[in-house]
């Protein structure tokens, strides 16, 4: 990971820049300069899903040539490692020493949660693209009143994947999810939904993130188990659907988004075939905008893009959008927030707009993988084909916001595992 | 250099960093050197451990996330810390280090070299993984975010009345280790450094002074861990793991054991390049790889040892023409 992608102004540019002095880095001054602070791994083990997510919002600045309605956007890109620590003082050196207008990023949901404080004491926008902390917009939302959401909350698109289970019929789901905020969420999630609509949890198993061998968890999954559902993240997602098949597993799997994510899938088997999952996005959506989209991220990077690249591309698209409204000017923290939440765009994924603690109501698709041609590629290759399309989904599901945030947030031990033995 | 001088030249240090900060610094680079003063503190305590007692530890983590999980879970729950109280937390991370290293010495003063690094290794993880699966106190994986810095009619979410507060305590360790280390028990630690066996036939028990020094630099790694969680604002189990042993450890050889300043200029050197350098360049790892292995393979005596070397040097040489001239005199 040597290379670390920076447009606008080029890493070396700044570094010339600084060399050579004042007199140099006063000549762009006329254009208003746009400054975007990225946090993404770019070393450890979630380093590739990093490079997705820059790659995504980098994409959509070259697009426009770094022009967003007059104001030049300045990328500057660090790396979280992945670690939360290390990406709020990542965030205090953004802010204080860049003075950035925008914070972007951050992939974990223990991220999300360590550095909207930071956008809070900071008084600095923060965009939590990826890191899906449910609380950041619903329960904590009016604690960081400058945390805006272009990405998802993790429980989003579980509940109506829980439905749609319930329709498929099954009745007994064991759930085994990384063990952390945004596995318990998305297992939450599903379970609340799944178990509303009459089907049962019998069995919750966490191993630690980060987990390769799955040979302690796969055989205490119980035998009458109509249906597996998983959360994986990251290289987690390559293991376990491996072992699983190894260990010669008839059952059906549903899995969260991240699961099957086309950031893993091309180096997937054919064992994750059938598989099932939810996400707001999937490189597979048949329109003439995605089909676009794809067909470029791949001949630019070289690979389809994730739902990283995907939510980060648009992230770039929205913000576009507000500058598009000021003219190119900074509107100023606060009101940019308030801006932001009003955007209305359609985008590579669907429609998108805000709700009310600014979280976006969008489509959830489920998927199935299937080994096909696909926008006209020549070769079979696995993608997550849309089976059904929830449209205008908000965070709080068919529950309304007041009902929906009365319960406490989704965690280890809620809800409940009542049909656990 | 006498010992006079060398207090001379770190008091003139500091004069010189803190009129940086005052005058000098961004607000950034701020963070960034309370931040070393910070684990100069830790890194210190530890070398009480490796470079006076010879005891190699790869668990000073532990103390640290101790001492900043008491601070983070009494200030957020109880509102404890954030006033004058902050001065009671201070004492409370200290004893609870302290205590900590207690409960572990039991398990690891028995052992000796790599047996002792593998025990204070172990009990390290066991810290990490009360943070990462004790949900309900510790947050989990989340970590906990602190609510503030305190304000006792000085407010330290003003950076530089925080450093000052910092730097009052690394002043106040390192003239407290100092003392430690000059005074006949810290003679004795030495000792057994250089051989446990004949202080032990001199009738010195040498198990009870390693457990009381093990105690001692947990406490201390307890007083950098409240410190760290208010710095940093966030207390996450990331914190705890064998990294920031490793570094502690690292931070201690690559100064110079056995120096308590050479702890600090290791803690200076690899906060800088981990925190300021890694904003500059990409390739900061090897920066900091690269001088962990230049210290090992020529500097085993850290960065401290330089001058040392530098004499032995000229002594060899002086030496070498001295016999050279016995020689042609025959």
């Amino acid at each position: 990971m040597l290379r670390r992608p920076t447009t606008g102004f080029p890493r070396a540019v700044k570094l010339g820049a600084l060399a050579l002095g004042a007199g140099l880095a006063a000549a762009p001054a006329a254009a208003e300069e746009l400054r975007i602070g990225f946090l993404a791994p770019m070393t450890g083990i979630f380093a590739q899903v990093g490079k997705d997510m820059s790659n995504g919002f980098e994409m959509y600045v070259d697009e426009v040539k770094g022009d967003f309605a007059g104001a030049k956007v300045k990328f500057i890109l660090e790396d979280g490692q992945g670690k939360p620590p290390v990406n709020v003082r990542k965030a205090e050196k953004l802010t204080r020493q860049d003075k950035v207008h925008v914070m972007i990023g951050g992939l974990l949901a223990s991220t999300g949660y360590a550095l909207a404080p930071v956008s809070t004491r900071e008084k600095t926008v923060y965009i939590p693209s990826v890191a899906a902390a449910d609380d950041l917009t619903q329960r904590e939302a009016s604690k960081y009143p400058y945390v805006v959401r272009t990405g998802w909350t993790s429980s989003q698109p579980n509940h109506p994947f829980g439905e749609w289970a319930c329709e498929q019929g099954y009745k007994k789901i064991v759930a085994i999810g990384a063990d952390y905020a945004f596995g318990y969420e998305v297992v939450g999630g599903f379970q609340r939904a799944f178990e509303a609509c009459g089907g049962q949890v019998i069995q919750k198993i966490w191993p630690p993130l980060g987990t390769k061998d799955f040979g302690p968890f796969i055989p205490t999954i119980r035998e009458d188990a109509d249906a597996i559902f998983t959360l994986m993240v990251g290289p987690m997602s390559l293991q376990f659907p491996k072992q699983l098949a190894a260990s010669g597993n008839k059952k059906p799997v549903l899995g969260g988004g991240t699961s099957y994510d086309e950031f893993v899938l091309p180096s997937m088997g054919d064992e994750s075939i059938g598989h099932y999952s939810a996400l707001q996005y999937s490189a597979a959506i048949d329109t003439p905008k995605n089909r676009e989209f794809v067909r470029k991220y791949r001949e630019k990077y070289g690979k389809v893009p994730s739902y990283y690249s995907e939510s980060n591309y648009t992230t770039a698209q929205m913000i576009h959008e507000v500058m598009k409204q000021t003219k190119g000017k900074w509107p100023g923290a606060g009101k940019f927030v308030q801006m932001l939440s009003k955007v209305k765009v359609d985008s590579v994924r669907g429609p998108i707009r805000l709700d009310e603690l600014r979280n976006p109501v969008h489509n959830v698709y489920i998927r199935k993988v299937e080994k096909k041609k696909m926008h006209g590629y020549d070769q079979d290759e696995l993608w997550n084909t849309v089976i059904k399309t929830y449209p205008n989904v908000s965070q709080f599901w068919k529950w309304g916001k007041d009902e929906f945030l009365k319960q406490p947030v989704y965690s280890r031990d809620f809800p409940p595992c009542k049909f656990c033995q | 250099m006498s010992e006079r001088a060398k207090i001379i030249a770190v008091v003139a240090a500091l004069v010189v960093l803190v009129l940086y900060m005052q005058f000098g610094a961004t607000s950034f680079v701020r963070l960034v050197i309370t931040q070393a003063l910070i684990f100069g503190i830790l890194a210190m305590s530890l070398d009480i451990l490796l470079g006076y007692t010879g005891l190699p530890s790869l668990g000073q983590a532990a103390y640290l996330g101790m001492g900043a999980y008491v601070a983070a879970i009494l200030t957020t729950r109880f509102g404890f810390g954030l006033d004058w109280t902050f001065w009671l937390l201070i004492v409370l991370g200290f004893v609870i280090g302290a205590v900590t290293a207690a409960f572990f010495g039991l398990f690891a003063i028995r052992a000796t070299g790599v047996y002792f690094l593998m025990i204070t290794l172990a009990l390290g993880q066991c810290v990490w993984g009360l943070a990462y699966r004790w949900n309900s106190l510790t947050g989990g994986d989340n970590g906990i975010n602190m609510p503030g810095r305190p304000d006792f009619g000085l407010d330290l979410s003003n950076d530089m009345n925080f450093f000052y507060v910092v730097l009052g305590f690394f002043v106040a360790t390192l003239a407290a280790l100092y003392l430690l280390v000059k005074s006949p028990f810290g003679r004795s630690l030495v000792g057994i450094r250089e051989s446990e066996l004949r202080m032990r036939m001199l009738g010195y028990n040498t198990w009870l002074h390693k457990y009381v020094a093990f105690i001692i630099a947990g406490g201390f790694g307890g007083l950098a861990g409240v410190l760290w969680a208010f710095l940093n604002g966030l207390v996450s189990p990331e914190d705890v793991i064998l990294a920031t042993s490793v570094d502690a450890l690292l931070m201690v050889v690559l100064g110079g054991p056995g120096t308590l300043i050479g702890g600090v200029i290791g803690a200076g050197l690899v906060v800088f390049v981990r925190e300021y350098l890694s904003t500059v360049v990409e390739w900061w790892q090897y920066v900091l790889g690269g001088m962990y292995v230049l210290t090992i393979l020529y500097l085993p005596g850290g960065l401290m040892g330089i001058p040392e070397r530098i004499r032995q040097r000229r002594a060899q040489a002086a030496g070498a023409v001295r016999a050279e001239a016995v020689s042609t005199s025959h």
